[in-house]
Order: C-alpha cells, then structure tokens, then sequence
C-alpha cells in the first residue's frame, strides 16, 4: 500500500464515521425529547456533516476521480470504512447520548493527535473537527450525568445503554495496514497511545452519572476494514436512493 | 385607571400604530385572539418539520442534506421563538402543546399533504414559505410588540428558504425527463394547497375583521394571496413550470393575474382531518412527545437534587 493509498483509506474513514453518525442524528429530526433537543441534535448532524464533507473533498482531491457525492452516496456496505459503533441504531435518549459520548471522546482524541501530523490537510481538518467534538462532548456527557443521576428509570435506561454499545467500542481502536503505513510517514499515529486517555474521560463521565461500565468479554470490530453489522446496508438504502435511481442526474 | 380608561388607552395604541406590550392592559378578546393566532403559528412551524424531515435521510447530495437539515433546524427554532413570544399572553409552552393534542390548538392545513418525491422538498421551500413570507412581512406590523419582532427575525430566514426551493424545482427543471417529471408533479399537487393557505375569502372569513380593526392583520386574505400569486406564476414560467390552472389569466387592466376558482372544499375537508397526513402528523407529534416524557422527568428530578444539595451546602 502506497502512502497515498493509506491517506485516502484513512481520510474516508474519518469522512465515513462522520458521515454515517450524521445520519443516524438526523432520524432525530422532529423526534426529540423536547424542541430545544431536537434542535440541538440536528445541529450536531450539521456539524458531523460538514466534517464529512471536507474529508470527502480531501480523499476526491486524493482520488482524482470520484466527487464529493460519488463518494458519500455511491460505494458498497463493503466499501465504507466507518467504526461500527456509529451505525448502531439510535435506541432511545440515553442510547444516543450514551454513542455520542463514546464517539465525540474518541473524536476529540483523535484530532488533538492529528495535530501533530506531517499531513498539514489532516492538520487543518482536525483543528476544525475539534472545535466541534469538544462541544458534542461537552453536550453528551451533560445528559449521561443528568440521566444518571435524574430518576430511576433514566439511570436504568443509560445504564442498558452502555451496556449495549460497549461490545463496539474495542472496534474505535482496531489498526490496520492503512494505520501502518501512515506511523511510518508520521502522518497517522497509534490509537493504543489515545485509548488510556479515552477511557480515562470515559470513565470520568460515568463516574460522575453513576453508570458502571460492564464486564462483557464480548468484543466485536470490523468496520475499517468494511465488516460491518447488518444496520449500515440499511442506512446506505436509505442514503443512496436518489443517487442510485436516477444514475448522472444533478440535484 | 378604570375599565373605560384602559379601554381608550389601549385603542389609543393602535390608533397610533404602536406595539401591545405584554404589560400593557389589552381587552380579553385581543389577548385571545393573538394567542390563537400565535401558537397555531408555532404549532405550524413544529409541524412543518415533519413533512421536510421525510426526505432528509434520502437527500440526494451532501449539500442538499446540509440545506434541508439547516432549514428544518430554522423551522423548529422559530417555533420555539413563537412559543416563547406567546408565553408572554400567559399560557405555558406544555398548554399550548396539550392543546394542540386535544385538537383544540391547530396548525397550518398545508402540513397534512404528503411529500413524495424530491421536488416537494423544492416545492415547499418555494410555494408554502413562499406564501407563508408574504403573510410574514404583513405581520411584521401586527399590533402586538412580541409577535411582531419575531415576525422580523423569521421572515429573514423565510426568504432564503424560499430561493433554496426555487433552486431545487430550477435545477430539476433543467435536469433529466424524469426530474421534470418529479417537478411539475410536486407544482401540480402544492400549487392549490398554498393558495388556499391564506385562508378563506374575506368575505367568509369570520377573524378578519375583528382582527383588522385591531391591527393584528394588516392585509385582508385575498390581497395577500393576489401578492402571492403574480409574483409566483412569473417564477413558475422562467423555469418552465405549467401552473396547473386552465382558466389562469392576466388582467392588462388591473395588471394582476386571476385564477380559476379555489376548491374551498377540498380545503375544509383537510382542515376536518381528512387530508392524507392528518392523522399521521399528530400521532407522530404525541407519540415523540410521549416518549420524550422520562427525559424531561429526569432533566426535572437532576435539577430538584442540585438544588436541593446547593441549598444544603448554603446553610
């Protein structure tokens, strides 16, 4: 795999997670809990969507090929490289809130060390991203606090959450030949060196909300390398239907 | 002050073209009436998500998803603004709610037609905020000081919602056979529903002239649909769009354009219930608002403790 190879692997990774988290939120769109929520939710979409948006235009600019829309609305399940925890289903407040803030911990990690990439695109996005995530986190973790700590019922029903997602969150620091290639270029880095700090903020949050994290021993990864659960073919039907039925026409 | 004198000082005010303010003394009927007219406005922002969000997971381009969540994200923030500006009458937000629920409180007609295809999303942006704007920039001079200030901050996003759903129905128009087709079958199907979205006649409206009288409507029904409609059938024909009126003409002497009759049947019996998504959009809007019912428990219960332990700390 050539380094350039690698980067546009990894950046649609990146675009992809991003992409795919926006979509699920979106399904929130006139669904939330209280019209101030449905706000704020949507506007986190916007935010994810953006973000996708410019990594998809850095990999077309890679590629040399494919555009922006070519890219989000026409590959294959097999073909997209999101994490498998962003496809998961919306569940109820808590199970979003809970994904938020394992992503947006993950995300706001994951672009501080991206700062110090030789990639100065890369650079440029995550400083951009991070912004974004600190607030996304800042956002989730509030309402985990306020569930758990809130009544019974919100504190059962985060609690079911991490106890659901927690078998993907392993999947957020799976490495493969992509990320090699990229430590040697010191373009990418390892994501054992963020793990500790992401569970560690993780952790802090659910402390704080009375909210133990389960002891599983179920792990489940795949989406890098484009394995992913059964969900995300259903979310590419949905996505992609106006591209796929009317081939060339410009919306 | 007695009754009489607040009377006269209050139609002192709109004689003189200034605001109602929510401390102001103001007859029963008119605190009713803007209340009405106010949270049918909200009611009708909060549900219009419903019919755009249809189509927001299968927005065609990353951008054209960006545009609509954005707009919807608009349509529920003015929502809540008008919510907020008609708490001023008096009633809480989860009242009004109830109310919509109990069928008491309604919301715009138009929101019960279905959206089934792309081009509706065009055609909602263009012809519904497209008349909903010019029944907007009238209400910027309402006589009641909130709803006329929040008329004047939604009507700036109104008009760039209108010329991104002109973009939509423009670029499909100029696209393949089949998204011309989409195109006009959006026009054919929302082109009556939005005329009729200035309501009745004046001559069978019962609001009109009460409200007239006390400048919470400034411009009659019919004036404002005619606005609508000779700056609509222009737009219509620059982008190759047939209105779908047989007996639609232009007066060279009034200089307007007149269209064939309005099927006020059809109109009453949407507002009755029978449209096609009556039923669905309220049974959406109790079922969210159902299930978001722990949440706001425990958003309630969280804050009872903080307090509770702030209080503690303090003594």
């Amino acid at each position: 795999m050539t380094t350039k190879e690698a980067l546009y692997n990894y950046v649609l990774r990146l675009a992809d997670d991003n992409l795919i988290l926006a979509q699920r939120l979106a399904e929130w769109c006139s669904c939330g809990p209280i019209l101030e929520e449905d706000l704020a939710i949507t506007n986190i979409s916007l935010d994810l969507l953006g973000q996708a948006e410019d990594f998809y235009e850095y990999a077309s600019e890679l590629n040399g090929e494919k555009n922006v829309d070519e890219l989000a609305f026409l590959r294959s399940e097999r073909e997209y490289f999101n994490h498998l925890l962003v496809e998961q289903p919306n569940g109820d407040f808590a199970c979003s809130m809970v994904r938020q803030m394992l992503f947006a911990t993950y995300a706001k990690h994951l672009y501080e060390a991206l700062l110090n990439s030789r990639d100065e695109k890369l650079v440029a996005l995550a400083t951009k991203g991070l912004k974004e995530v600190k607030y996304h986190f800042r956002h989730s973790s509030e309402w985990i606090i306020r569930f758990g700590k809130g009544t019974e019922e919100s504190n059962v029903r985060t609690q079911n959450a991490i106890n659901e997602l927690w078998r993907y969150t392993d999947d957020l620091f799976e490495m493969n030949e992509t990320d090699k290639v990229l430590i040697t270029q010191s373009i990418g880095f390892s994501l054992k060196d963020i793990y500790p700090l992401w569970k560690a903020e993780i952790s802090h949050v659910l402390d704080a909300a009375n909210i133990t994290i389960p002891e599983l021993g179920n792990v489940i990864t795949g989406g890098i390398n484009g394995m992913h659960t059964e969900y995300l073919g259903h979310i590419l039907a949905e996505m992609q239907f106006l591209q796929r039925a009317h081939p060339g026409a410009k919306w | 002050m007695t009754e009489e004198e607040k009377l006269k000082r209050f139609n002192a005010l709109i004689e003189q073209d200034e605001k109602i303010e929510p401390k102001d003394w103001m007859p029963e009927a008119y605190r009713k009436t803007v209340l009405r007219q106010m949270t049918q406005h909200a009611h009708s922002e909060v549900i219009g998500m419903q019919p755009e969000g249809n189509w927001v997971l299968r927005a065609p381009t990353l951008r054209a998803k960006k545009i609509l969540l954005a707009k919807i994200q608009d349509e529920g923030g003015h929502g809540l603004y008008l919510y907020s500006a008609a708490e001023t009458l008096g009633m809480d937000r989860s009242e009004m709610i109830q109310q919509l629920h109990e069928g008491k409180a309604k919301y715009s007609h138009i929101f019960n037609y279905p959206t089934l295809n792309w081009a509706d999303i065009g055609a909602i942006g263009w012809l519904v905020d497209g008349a909903a704007i010019v029944n907007q920039v009238s209400l910027q001079r309402t006589s009641y000081g909130p709803y006329s200030r929040a008329m004047v901050r939604i009507c700036k996003e109104e008009s760039f919602h209108q010329r991104q759903g002109y973009e939509i129905m423009a670029t499909m128009m100029n696209g393949t056979a089949a998204q011309k087709e989409m195109a006009q079958d959006a026009m054919n199907r929302w082109w009556w529903p939005s005329l009729m979205m200035f309501g009745p006649s004046d001559k069978d409206s019962w609001h009109t002239q009460e409200s007239m009288q006390w400048k919470i409507k400034r411009a009659s029904n019919d004036d404002l649909r005619q606005k609508f409609i000779d700056k609509t059938v222009d737009q219509a024909y620059v982008i190759g769009l047939t209105v779908p009126d047989k007996d639609l003409k232009f007066n060279e002497t009034t200089k307007h354009w007149e269209t064939g009759a309005i099927n006020w049947d059809e109109f009453w019996n949407v507002v009755k219930g029978n449209g096609l998504c009556n039923h669905k959009r309220m049974a959406h809007h109790i079922k969210y608002h159902n299930e978001g019912q722990w949440v706001r428990q425990a958003v309630l219960a969280y804050s009872e403790k903080i307090n509770a332990m702030q209080s503690a700390t303090s003594l």
